[in-house]
């Protein structure tokens, strides 16, 4: 077979293991299970690159590097979801991200500044009276339950309201995109109740436990890399339902879907509220590991991140986002502390790069090679 | 009456800079289904041309009027230069050229941080644009007035060059039915190629009144895009009219909004008030009528 990049039908046909490729072949047979069973391979490699080697061979604060990379991870692979599997470009993930961040966030506060007493910043910058939707967020469960139902409710209403108009394609990226800048604009505005420009940080305890203890940070290092590859796990059975083959059949053809009594825009709402809430835990455990949720964690430069990293690392795979957004995430640490200006043009490059000669990433230079040499 | 008419005069001027830089977008989207992200960096690539301009010609006055051609052919030529690199691998993948000029704003938007600082610099407009004219009481400034002028000619010449000359006919045949425009011998290659210098080359054009306005900004594209865009949405992809309409709409609701709270404020009640208007026209404002389904 010869694969060119700029032709659409070939590049899909290279695209690793979707599920209906596997049912073509009949069941119990050794390639269906490779295909069925091979990705949970790969989930157990990365669960144990992270949950055992990691934790065994790094310094703490690499440690926690890899914690932060790993909360990216988690938004990527929701991302994965609604763009690689759905065809939604989900250009505002960073809106998600930043819901859960921000939920997290001012439990920690709150818990920082003692019952009854306010957070230090409202004092700075107010006149020290709490707006009383910070309320609820003194206690522990609420804001767990917060950070999943508040990115569902979100992405639920807009969802609907943009999904069911059948606005799609590059108009739904757009306005995604669109609420990205809202968002940030309107933290940085809201100084007095949410920090503004700085955002919230210096805290002290998460749940209870020291934040500066070691083993506090390697706790809360292992509940972001367990949560990622829970998630993983999740969106795997996802791909392997009637759901999942539903989802990629809306992409590539939605008006047969709607011709079959289904309706396109309810199987798309699901990988999008699946891939926010997926984004807000992410950003949840972010506020624990690095310590502080701003504006510029969560605008449309840090959404456009996080599709980077699904864009390298192969948007309709299961583990390619996840891996991409590591090594995106790494390679913003390592770069931008030596080049600061260099990052830029390298995260440029790379997109065009990527885009231009592997739109569907690293994940897929194996079929792609294999393809080249059995031609 | 104050109250009223100064936030829609200003609006009106934002209106008219929204519509320049939505209708490079316009065009490549309707014509092509590109949707090219660095249209905001082309804008600001405009900016940069007046503000080099200036600095070679040190007459302001002359200046300003050898810039604003200097910036369509500068703006023009890095569209085109996009496109023959870039974009024309990609027609099939519309989605993906989204991302594709996203990764070439960032580099656009670095490299002006490297060459021109990452501080903004100042454009001094000459000295007839400095005045104002007093609009029921309100000091109405020259350089709004002159936006506007520039856009309503922007859209004049767009005007007549797509239904007079014959390579508007060419575009608009392409944009109607390419395969059919091929048929007839029209080389759609090309028409997509100048397509693209002309809608990067208004963008430019847009370039020079921002920085009459507020000078240069290595990232004032980022400012632009996202509600020149809004604007495309609202206006209905590819037509002219509905571009219009759209950008003085958003233009002056945000002016309106900016006035009752804040700026900060204004951005996310457009955004509302433009989901809900899709609620109810979501093809945009004005629609070219097809058989095609959705």
């Amino acid at each position: 077979m010869t694969t060119t990049t700029t032709d659409v039908a070939e590049i899909s046909a290279v695209e690793p293991a979707a599920p209906e490729q596997a049912a073509a072949s009949p069941l119990g047979s050794r390639a269906h299970l490779v295909r069925t069973y091979g990705p949970l391979l790969g989930i157990a490699l990365l669960a144990f690159i992270l949950l055992v080697w990691a934790p065994a061979s790094l310094s703490p604060f690499r440690l926690g590097n890899l914690g932060k990379y790993c909360c990216w991870a988690i938004a990527a692979v929701g991302i994965g979801l609604a763009w690689g599997r759905g065809g939604m470009l989900v250009m505002g993930q960073g809106v998600f991200f930043g819901l859960g961040g921000y939920a997290m966030a001012m439990h920690m506060k709150l818990e920082a500044a003692g019952p009854g007493n306010v957070p230090d910043f409202m004092q700075l910058y107010g006149n020290g009276t709490m707006p009383g939707w910070w309320e609820p967020f003194r206690s522990g469960p609420f804001t767990l339950f917060a950070i999943v139902a508040v990115p569902a409710v979100v992405s639920l209403l807009l969802g609907y309201a943009i999904l069911k108009r059948r606005v799609k394609g590059a108009y739904f990226a757009i306005l995604t995109q669109a609420l990205a800048v809202a968002f940030s604009t309107l933290l940085i505005a809201t100084i007095k109740q949410t920090g503004g420009f700085n955002g919230l940080n210096t805290f002290t305890t998460f749940f209870g436990d020291n934040l500066y203890d070691p083993d506090v940070k390697r706790k809360i290092y292992m509940m972001a890399a367990g949560l990622l590859i829970v998630c993983l796990l999740v969106v795997w059975q996802l791909y392997r339902s009637r759901f999942g083959e539903l989802l990629v059949a809306t992409r590539d053809a939605e008006e047969r879907i709607r011709f079959l009594g289904y309706d396109p825009a309810n199987i798309k709402l699901v990988a999008f509220v699946v891939a926010a809430v997926m984004a807000s835990i992410g950003g949840a455990m972010f506020v624990p590991i690095v310590g502080i949720i701003s504006p510029s964690n969560v605008d449309a430069t840090a959404s456009i991140m996080l599709i980077a990293g699904v864009a390298l690392g192969g948007r309709a795979s299961l583990l390619g986002p996840a891996i991409g957004a590591i090594a995106v995430g790494y390679g913003q640490t390592t770069l931008s502390e030596q080049f600061p200006t260099q990052w830029t043009y390298f995260l440029g490059g790379l997109f065009i790069v990527v885009l231009l000669f592997l739109p569907f990433g690293i994940t897929s230079l194996g079929p792609k090679l294999k393809s080249l040499v059995t031609r | 009456m104050d109250a009223l008419t100064t936030p829609f005069l200003t609006g009106t001027a934002t209106g008219a800079i929204l519509f320049l830089a939505a209708l490079g977008l316009t065009l490549t989207f309707g014509q092509m289904g590109v949707i090219n992200m660095a249209n905001g960096e082309f804008l600001m690539a405009g900016a940069y041309a007046t503000y080099v301009t200036q600095q070679v010609i040190s007459s302001t006055g002359l200046s300003i009027v050898v810039a604003i051609p200097v910036a369509f052919v500068v703006a023009g030529l890095l569209g085109l230069l996009l496109e023959l690199s870039i974009i024309q691998w990609m027609y099939r993948r519309p989605l993906d050229t989204l991302l594709v000029t996203v990764g070439v704003a960032m580099v656009l938007q670095q490299l002006a941080k490297d060459i021109f600082g990452a501080q903004g610099d100042p454009v001094s407009p000459p000295s007839w644009m400095r005045g104002s004219i007093d609009v029921s009481g309100y000091a109405w400034p020259h350089r709004q007035l002159f936006t506007i002028v520039l856009a309503v000619a922007a859209l004049g010449a767009l005007g007549a060059t797509l239904k007079h000359s014959s390579f508007g006919r060419r575009i608009r045949a392409t944009v109607q039915n390419r395969d059919l425009a091929e048929t007839m011998g029209v080389s759609t290659r090309n028409v997509d190629r100048l397509t693209f210098f002309l809608g990067s080359g208004l963008a430019g054009v847009g370039g020079v009144a921002i920085a009459l306005i507020s000078g240069t900004n290595p990232t004032l594209g980022t400012t632009y895009i996202i509600p020149a865009f809004l604007v495309v949405v609202a206006g209905g992809v590819g037509q002219l009219k509905g571009t219009v309409i759209a950008a003085w709409a958003v233009g002056v609701v945000t002016a309106f909004v900016t006035d009752w709270t804040s700026g900060s404020w204004a951005q996310v009640i457009t955004f509302a008030v433009v989901v809900v208007f899709l609620q109810m026209r979501p093809q945009g404002l004005f629609t070219v009528r097809t058989r095609g389904l959705a």
